[in-house]
């Protein structure tokens, strides 16, 4: 798994690209604790080039959920989801606690 | 040759086992090895991935769980392609447990009270057709899956 971030006025994009499974889910966690200890909550998360992601990787996207929406500080939204992978979300019940947008464009204009 | 015999030459051709080492970084190794098989059983790109899913969720169950941390045993991962269908075994030496006492995730809880554990249990359930668990401490703990040929998601 390789991921970037970029910073916008109103939100930060992290891309990840490969798998996020078990080896690799601690690391996009050290990536959004990182910011969300900075006081940085209004997120994007550009899932267009995951190829897969565990419920290890989920749990991570749960926990910075959580950490952004406490205190009303922010949100994590998703972007790009391939197909696949939002079966997955689906399958887990996932859906319903995050907001999805085509592009990462549409996601970054929704802060 | 008697057709009989390359009959089951074609047969076996389509069972393969690998043994990896339980440990997180065996995972993409195993995911291959599955797709392979997966794309071979003809199922398509969803279908392909759920199977993926599935498999990666009890190998790190196995990694987390049956051996309590990684490097501490061996998963013997085996697949079988059989009129369409995919079987999976998954072996492993670790410690046996009992999957009825596993508690079901609430996949309809407010974001709060989401659990941290039993998702990955729960999504091998919601995408194989059949799923066996056998433990036997000669012959190591057996997860039997199945993914059949007409199930398309």
């Amino acid at each position: 798994m390789e991921t970037t971030t970029r910073e916008f006025k109103r939100c930060v994009v992290v891309e990840a690209s490969g798998r996020i499974d078990s080896a690799t889910a601690p690391e996009l966690q050290a990536v959004f604790d990182e910011l969300t200890e900075e006081g940085k909550c209004n997120l994007v998360f550009d899932m267009g080039d995951v190829d897969f992601i565990s419920s290890a990787g989920l749990r991570v996207l749960i926990n910075t959920q959580k950490t952004c929406q406490r205190l009303n500080r922010g949100r994590l939204v998703l972007a790009n989801v391939p197909g696949p992978i939002y079966e997955a979300f689906d399958l887990a019940g996932f859906v319903a606690l995050f907001d999805f947008y085509e592009g990462q464009v549409e996601a970054v204009g929704s802060f | 040759m008697n057709p009989r015999c390359f009959k089951l030459l074609v047969s076996m051709r389509q069972e393969q086992t690998r043994v990896f080492p339980a440990r997180y970084e065996s995972l993409t190794a195993i995911d291959q090895f599955i797709v392979d098989a997966a794309e071979r059983a003809g199922f398509a790109n969803c279908t392909v991935y759920q199977v993926q899913l599935a498999v990666d969720e009890a190998c790190s169950n196995i990694i987390e769980h049956a051996y309590g941390g990684e490097d501490r045993g061996i998963i013997e991962c085996t697949h079988r392609i059989q009129g369409g269908d995919l079987t999976i075994v998954l072996r492993d030496y670790g410690q046996p447990f009992d999957p009825a006492a596993v508690p079901e995730p609430n996949i309809n809880a407010d974001l709060e009270e989401r659990a941290e554990g039993g998702l990955g249990l729960y999504l091998i359930y919601q995408i194989m057709d059949e799923v066996t668990f056998d433990f036997d401490s000669q012959a190591g703990n057996v997860l039997t899956l199945v993914k059949r040929k007409e199930d398309i998601c």
